[in-house]
């Protein structure tokens, strides 16, 4: 060897491979305003259809007249409910079993439900055309509040399902009940908390909130009758199922139906399920014949697709007197609005919320949940969260911290005594779940430490010594959270979407010089999958991550997979592309002992390329193996270098993280200003620290918006309040907190790279970590819980009922 | 979100748009730096059919003084406004409130005359302006006509502007050097518009108020100049009685809306946050 050839470590630091803080390479274009999102296209002839909306929460549709509408220059249709009934879509089922209307068929449901979609052939001229479409309401009573639901006299809302006493998830028991859903033990969680020295309850809320992605719901429908073939454009985080139920519901042959998912801006669950403007594109383009464009704006998207949480969940706990945890009892009154169109694998209507014990060792825990209907908008999307699981982690943490407080001891220290043991992994969970590996205290030692807990509370005992004195206005919060996530989904045995299992896929293609193009079933919306998908690869194949291309959203070329969301690409899709590479690297093995005239049991990987045991000088890189393999395979071995691989994984994973919020309030304005926040992620194997920090940073920076204000509220006669960015909170630099992050890895046992996922978790451990230092911060004037969101004004009027204000 | 259609006019001359203005009537609205009307045409709350854009008359940017006054062009912009080094030297509190206008972006659009003629109760500079007793100047078909910001607004998007009128400057008394002042804005987040705010320009003398001007920022459907709140502390040396006095006094003319920033009772009691904190400040920078 001379001095030229490089070292092992400069080999392996060449691929920029798993480890690596490689820069994204969909930023190039992002940077520079040329990423190619759904509103950039513009094809031929292409037309744009616009929602008339109701008004009214609740109301009967009596007449929609669209002639004056029609009359305008321009104006291409008009459709109704009456003419999607001519195709067998005036109606569309949802992902949660129930369904959903698409136009407005004799009543409408929720404050801007979509009544008419208007076609034009500009953008101006479709609003215009919507001012003129005539539509006579009967209002009717209106329901918001979940509590009164059930009550024997609230108002019939879905008389379309009067007699239907067996739902999807079972038996209903009441005109505005969805299902009840039930996991665990009830009569042995009854009996723990007989025998309980200690039991607490709370209801615990968490309120209506919405993802927001930057770029809303959008897609362009473009029908080629010629040709027989559709081809929608969408902002899809789920391309392949959309096409399935597309051709389910169109009849379409799924193989005439192409749908590409371009560049999308976030999703955060928003951009899974399919809406009334999707379906609404389509038919207008099997219509008109022609293109046809439809695009939410801020206020349609905040209004009517996909909300999340509305989540009221009264916790019990009870304990033995020394803090150790002997059950938990959590029912929830799930408000599901008009329709149940929640994003959930089928299964599961309430998603993984039996994620609910959390880090501990409950010995039992009996959980109910019990969706409703009310006059507010569908949806029920996992925010950037596996499905319901932020809803469980803000309840059980919550818990903890009231429980603490009862027992008087320190909530970090409740949390110690009860984790679940490093030795009790894989653990089995009291409501069903098998936990693959953790290590909770090293992880919680190593938090506190750094940010140096005692020391903390040592401070906020001396401010409350000096507010009580008068000295100060200001009090102090410290925040505890400690979750544990669910995600990954997921196993066949218990996941699919309508029938579809949950598995992904990978495919790669080495091309005779050793570079790579490579296609997933899961579709980026910001996560970098460009950049770290090519990672995987460059561990497991020794190129260099430069030189694969990684494409995803076209399901024409793409191998079918069930998409991104929940966490889920890196334990699925990240696992298939493993697996796919490995298959790979398993054919240039036998190419290079082919080559070095060597049995392939006689060569040894070396990071890029396969030597011979005992002669490393003796090698050949990938990128010989790779023209070898189109060029001169061994005899009776087909020429090529590529792999497919599908992967339904054995389990879900479980990343988890500990982190602490400190905050002050001050009482006389409600303002709350974070003054640190540490988040410590445990995600098993890291792939790119830089993108991990980054997700870390933008699922806080979301949780700190929802704990802290942003809500969609309704009032009583069923007005969406707020449903615009003057009022819906999107924090901007200045008020988002500093971010500290850090991390310990446990890999995932089950996972070919021991990978977890981590791009929710910050989402689901954030929320309590603030909610809870809030609540923290008033426990001594006697507080056991303050509801969400925790904006100014209701910190202020927490205070005034406290007595804070003299 | 796509605005009705409107004829777009750009005239050069405060004349040509007021002629613009007469000849349509009420169909005609007058646009400055667009952040207020633009919204509300998208949302087509506002569909005015001509648009009589204001940016291309030269003559309604800048400031200048004139003896003991400082005359602001409508067209002036909030960035203009914090850059210039007269009002920083004469009348800092306009660069202080102008800080606090939603963001950088916006500065540089949004304009003095429009922020104060728009008559929406959200704006800052309209309670400033009454705090700073300015007028405002009126030019119209028969010449131009001065109205004092204290007596401009009558509710929410009302105001003494007739609909074929322009409002071309703001004259505001410089007050004396060594006055203290502070403009305190509670907001949820930057860009939103005040849950209450107080602006005080008070002086000092001898440890005692001579003068003392407070005006208040969103709490009800017009700005409000707190003239009672600014007689009780003048005289006082700002004991903590007085200002609590002050305090109500302030409070108790207020009426806001319960919205997303709060309930009624609770943007009240900021505007006394506010004041009180605006006070404080005031006094710290006031000499004598």
């Amino acid at each position: 060897m001379n001095d030229m050839t490089p070292t092992r470590e400069q080999r392996e630091a060449a691929l920029e491979g798993m480890g690596c803080k490689r820069k994204r390479v969909e930023d190039i274009r992002f940077t520079q305003g040329k990423g190619q999102y759904v509103d950039d296209l513009k094809l031929p002839g292409m037309v744009f259809g616009d929602f008339v909306r109701s008004p009214y929460a609740h109301a009967k549709v009596t007449k929609i007249d669209a002639s004056e509408a029609l009359k305008l220059p321009g104006v291409i249709a008009v459709l109704t409910a009456e003419d999607l009934k001519g195709v067998n879509l005036a109606w569309m089922p949802t992902l949660a079993g129930d369904v959903q209307m698409v136009l407005a068929d004799g009543k409408v449901l929720y404050q801007n439900q979509e009544v008419a979609f208007v076609v034009a052939e500009n953008r101006y001229i479709a609003d215009d055309a919507i001012q003129l479409v005539e539509v006579e309401y009967e209002e009717l009573p209106v329901l918001t509040d979940p509590f009164k639901s059930l009550d024997e006299d609230a108002p019939v809302l879905r008389p379309d399902l009067d007699g239907k006493m067996e739902g999807a998830h079972g038996p209903r028991k009441h005109h505005n009940h969805i299902f009840t859903w039930e996991v665990g033990d009830k009569d042995e969680t009854s009996k723990a908390f007989t025998e309980a020295d200690v039991t607490v309850k709370e209801m615990i809320s968490y309120h209506r909130t919405h993802p927001s992605p930057l770029e809303t719901c959008q897609c362009v429908a473009s029908m080629d009758k010629v040709k027989g073939e559709l081809t929608v454009w969408g902002t899809f985080q789920a391309p392949h199922v959309i096409r399935t139920v597309a051709s389910l519901l169109s009849t379409i042959p799924e193989h005439k139906i192409h749908v590409i998912a371009p560049d999308i801006g976030g999703g955060f669950g928003n951009k899974v399920g399919a809406y009334p403007g999707y379906i609404c594109s389509i038919v207008a383009s099997i219509v008109t014949g022609v293109p046809v464009k439809w695009v939410e704006d801020r206020m349609e998207n905040l209004s009517t697709t996909s909300f999340a949480r509305d989540y009221h969940m009264t916790t019990e706990i009870a304990a033995k007197n020394d803090g150790t945890v002997t059950g938990l009892k959590v029912h929830v009154l799930a408000d599901h609005g008009g329709f149940d169109a929640c994003a959930d694998p089928s299964k599961w209507p309430a998603g993984f919320f039996n994620i609910v014990t959390g880090s501990y060792d409950f010995p039992t825990a009996h959980l109910e949940v019990d969706g409703v209907y009310t006059n507010k908008a569908p949806g029920g999307v996992a925010y950037r969260c596996s499905f319901r699981v932020t809803e469980a982690a803000y309840c059980i943490e919550r818990g903890m911290d009231i429980l603490a407080q009862k027992l008087g001891m320190d909530p970090a220290d409740l949390r110690i005594k009860n984790f679940v043991k490093p030795e009790q992994f894989p653990y089995q969970s009291a409501l069903g779940w098998e936990y693959d590996s953790g290590d909770y205290h090293t992880a919680m030692h190593k938090a506190m430490d750094t940010i140096g807990y005692r020391e903390l509370r040592a401070e906020q005992k001396a401010k409350q010594e000096a507010f009580k004195r008068g000295e100060t206005r200001e009090i102090m919060g410290i925040g505890v959270s400690f979750f544990t996530e669910i995600v990954g989904a997921g196993p066949s045995k218990n996941c699919d979407i309508l029938g579809v299992a949950m598995f992904d896929s990978a495919e790669i293609r080495v091309h005779p010089t050793g570079s790579v193009i490579s296609r997933m079933g899961t579709k980026s919306q910001g996560q970098g999958h460009e950049t770290t998908w090519a990672q995987i690869i460059a561990t497991e194949i020794g190129i260099p991550a430069d030189d694969i291309m990684v494409e995803e959203g076209d399901t024409d070329t793409a191998p079918y997979g069930l998409g991104t969301y929940g966490s889920r690409s890196t334990p699925v899709a990240g696992a298939a592309i493993a697996l796919a590479a490995r298959k790979i690297r398993n054919k240039a093995q036998m190419i290079a002992a082919h080559m070095l005239e060597v049995s392939e049991y006689d060569l040894e990987w070396d990071v890029d390329g396969f030597q011979v045991k005992g002669n490393p000088q003796a090698r050949k890189s990938m990128k010989e193996i790779a023209w070898a393999a189109y060029h001169a395979p061994p005899q009776g071995i087909e020429p090529g270098l590529e792999a497919v691989s599908y992967y339904d994984p054995p389990n879900m994973t479980y990343p988890f993280g500990a982190y602490f919020c400190v905050m002050d309030i001050d009482v006389d304005t409600g303002v709350a200003k974070t003054r640190r926040f540490y988040a410590l992620d445990d995600c098993g194997t890291r792939i790119n620290p830089m993108i991990i920090e980054g997700q870390v940073h933008g699922g806080l920076t979301e949780a700190f918006a929802i704990a802290m204000g942003q809500e969609i509220r309704y009032d009583e006669t069923g007005n969406v309040m707020g449903a615009s960015f003057m009022d819906f909170f999107i924090p901007t630099a200045v008020e988002t907190p500093h971010w500290e992050t850090d991390h310990t890895v446990t890999p995932s046992p089950h996972h070919p790279i021991g990978a977890k996922g981590v791009g929710e978790s910050p989402n689901v451990g954030g929320v309590p970590a603030f909610s809870n230092a809030v609540n923290d911060a008033f426990q001594f004037l006697g507080s056991t819980h303050i509801q969400m969101p925790h904006d100014a004004w209701r910190i202020w009027q927490a205070a005034k009922e406290l007595g804070a204000h003299g | 979100m796509i605005p009705g259609e409107f004829t777009y006019h750009r005239p050069s001359s405060v004349a040509e748009a007021v002629a613009i203005l007469v000849s349509h009537g009420d169909e005609a609205r007058p646009l400055s730096g667009g952040h207020s009307l633009i919204p509300m045409m998208k949302l087509r709350m506002a569909a005015p059919e001509h648009l009589v854009d204001l940016g291309g008359i030269a003559d309604l940017k800048g400031v200048a003084e004139d003896g003991d006054t400082i005359t602001v062009g409508a067209m002036t912009t909030q960035s203009d406004l914090i850059a210039s080094e007269l009002l920083a030297a004469k009348l800092p509190i306009v660069r202080e409130t102008s800080e606090l206008i939603a963001d950088p972006q916006i500065r540089y659009l949004g304009t003095l005359g429009g922020n104060v003629a728009n008559g929406d109760p959200g704006n800052d500079m309209p309670a400033l302006m009454q705090c700073l007793n300015a007028d405002y100047v009126l030019t119209g078909p028969d010449g131009d006509r001065r109205v004092p910001a204290r007596d401009f607004y009558e509710a929410a998007y009302f105001t003494a502007l007739a609909p074929e009128e322009i409002l071309t400057s703001i004259r505001i008394p410089v007050p004396p050097s060594g006055h203290g002042y502070a403009y305190e804005k509670l907001k949820r987040k930057v860009g939103d518009y005040a849950t209450a705010a107080a602006a005080v320009v008070l002086t000092m003398s001898g440890g005692a108020v001579s003068t003392c001007s407070v005006a208040l920022t969103n709490v009800a459907d017009t700005p409000l100049f707190a003239k009672e709140a600014g007689e009780i502390l003048t005289g006082s040396s700002l004991d903590s009685d007085t200002i609590k006095r002050a305090v109500a006094a302030a409070e108790a003319i207020t009426e806001p809306a319960s919205d997303g920033r709060g309930p009624a009772e609770y943007r009240t009691k900021m505007a006394g946050v506010m004041l009180e904190r605006a006070l404080a400040r005031a006094a710290e920078r006031a000499q004598g």
